[in-house]
């Protein structure tokens, strides 16, 4: 109904900007321009005051004691899972693990779910953008069980051909392993097209969020998605602590992960039970301060018109994608329909280093290399990329450093 | 300040080194041979040596992809190394890896330290000290476990 002005108008990134005390320092004397959140994002000071003053009035083990602090720490705990599940729209709270991370949730899944049905032939597709974690994880069940991993390309412009990815889906294949933002391209892939599609021949779908859910709103009941990763960093959050979303009817057939405190029922000499999901995924002391700065920052973003934000984002995007074109000596890979806010490039006779090093000096943080996404670098022919990534709290005077310090490299390297 | 920094780095001589580097190839009959990797940025270099019986750099020569620096790095390596007896080419590198660093160099000849002066901006760049040493690295472990 409205109007895509009115709708940037209801986010002020400015406004947005201010939370994070961190833009406002300087790099080498020069206002710092962030335009590497894809890696890491930086946090507002609600996350940070928030884990603060949970450690210094609240803190305690979790799920241990029956003193007073116990209880409060337990509480915030297991409200930070409720804040996930809400923030994914999952059905139960008890679909909602607590990992280190997006690695570790993967790892996981690839440990848990997937190795004790891996038969050697078994297949696994994945598409060539996968980042590292999403790629490694599988790379463990073809070496350690025989399993085929199967590759589904992207076109030139960096978008995932459905068709492609549906014609890999035999009727050996065990899952369905796929981005649901690409790391380096940005490109969005098309979550509820390919879940279809891999249901209707049986087969699972692990979705890897970890740039996804930052930049749009996730439902993965509607997607039907078998499992979903989120980290908790990219999203605004601490490090340490991420969160795996996995079906009910898998959770409870799972194998446990780490062993140790926490994820038993009964430990006796000669044998052992395992608590339920999802404490059976949870093994030891947790990062209980991360855990209560994630659902801080998880508020946070969705205090936001999140429709808002990435309409912001793509206008952002937009305008930096224009910026770049004045640059015939720049080749920007992937320019897929609907992408996502990164960008990553290549400049004629500039290494990506020297690149980064230069913009560095200009208060500009761009990602430069690989991106772990080596598989990806090889579909493109290109060594390394350049990479600029947006979150809510840039604006166009970033892009505009962008573009002065990419005008700069180029007068002294070439 | 920063800029006098960043001209530093990129001197014309490096920027002619990574533009036009020398030895650039591969070896026929290399008695020695290794492959560098840095995983961090995706730089690689191949470094060719023939050692002659007493173990002087008889002929050098390598290939490779990656930044400026590196380039350079290994260009202007495969340059000096040339004809150095295995002693000589361990002092060399040792200096060199001191100068990247910003340590005390003074061990170096004095033609050397004026030659690899040039590198010697790359100490204010911690991060990219890396870009800088792979092919020394290489070159080393080319002597120590490359014969072909």
């Amino acid at each position: 109904m409205n109007a895509p002005q009115t709708i940037a108008a209801s986010f002020d990134a400015e406004k947005a900007r201010a939370d994070f005390e961190i833009l406002s320092r300087t790099v080498y004397g020069k206002p710092l321009v962030y335009l590497d959140s894809g890696a890491s994002a930086q946090k507002p000071r609600v996350v940070l005051d928030t884990m603060r003053d949970f450690a210094q009035s609240e803190y305690a083990n979790v799920h241990r004691g029956v003193h007073f602090l116990s209880a409060a720490a337990t509480d915030r705990y297991e409200a930070a899972r409720r804040t996930v599940q809400v923030f994914l729209n999952a059905a139960r709270e008890d679909e909602i693990i607590f990992t280190k991370g997006g690695t570790e949730a993967i790892n996981l899944v690839s440990y848990s779910y997937l190795a004790p049905l891996i038969q050697p032939g078994d297949e696994i597709v994945l598409t060539v953008m996968e980042h590292h974690s999403n790629i490694v994880p599988w790379h463990f069940l073809r070496e350690r069980a025989g399993a085929v991993l199967k590759w589904v390309d992207v076109r030139d412009d960096g978008s995932l051909d459905i068709e492609a990815l549906d014609a890999a889906i035999t009727s050996r294949t065990k899952l369905v392993a796929v981005t649901h933002m690409s790391n380096v391209l940005g490109t969005v892939t098309p979550l509820k097209d390919i879940i279809t599609r891999a249901h209707a021949k049986g087969v699972p779908v692990l979705a890897d969020g970890c740039q996804g859910a930052v930049h749009e709103k996730v439902d993965v009941q509607a997607l039907d998605v078998d499992f979903y990763v989120v980290t908790g960093h990219k999203l605004y959050g601490p490090t340490g602590i991420g969160a795996l979303y996995a079906k009910r009817q898998h959770l409870k057939g799972m194998r446990p992960f780490n062993g140790g405190g926490e994820m038993i029922r009964e430990v006796m000499k000669d044998r052992i039970t395992y608590a339920d999901a999802p404490a059976r995924f949870e093994a030891g002391t947790p990062p209980i301060i991360e855990t209560v700065g994630l659902a801080t920052a998880l508020d946070y973003l969705s205090g936001f018109d999140r429709a808002a934000v990435a309409a912001y984002e793509h206008d952002l995007l937009t305008y930096a994608r224009e910026q770049l074109r004045q640059f015939n000596w720049l080749r920007v890979i992937g320019d897929a329909p609907g992408k996502g806010a990164i960008i990553s490039f290549e400049a004629d006779g500039m290494h990506a280093h020297d690149l980064a090093t230069i913009l560095d000096r200009e208060g500009v943080a761009v990602r430069a290399g690989h991106h772990c996404a080596q598989v990806l670098m090889e579909r493109f022919n290109v060594a390394s990329t350049s990479r600029a990534s947006f979150a809510l709290y840039n604006t166009r005077a970033d892009v505009d450093a962008l573009v002065a310090g990419l005008s700069k490299a180029r007068g002294i390297l070439t | 300040m920063t800029d006098s920094a960043l001209r530093e780095l990129y001197q014309e001589v490096i920027l002619d080194h990574s533009r036009h580097p020398r030895h650039y190839g591969t070896l026929d009959h290399a008695s020695h041979k290794a492959e560098g990797y840095n995983p961090l940025c995706g730089d690689k270099v191949t470094v060719y040596l023939k050692l002659d019986a007493d173990g002087r750099v008889g002929d050098i020569a390598f290939e490779g992809k990656g930044c400026a620096i590196s380039q350079a790095s290994a260009s202007m390596m495969t340059d000096m190394l040339k004809g150095r007896t295995g002693e000589e080419a361990e002092k060399l590198m040792q200096g060199f890896l001191h100068l990247v660093k910003g340590e005390d160099a003074s061990d170096l000849p004095e033609d050397d330290r004026e030659r690899l002066e040039v590198m010697g901006g790359i100490s204010e760049f911690p991060m990219r000290v890396k870009c800088a040493t792979l092919a020394w690295h290489t070159y080393k472990n080319a002597v120590e476990e490359g014969a072909t």
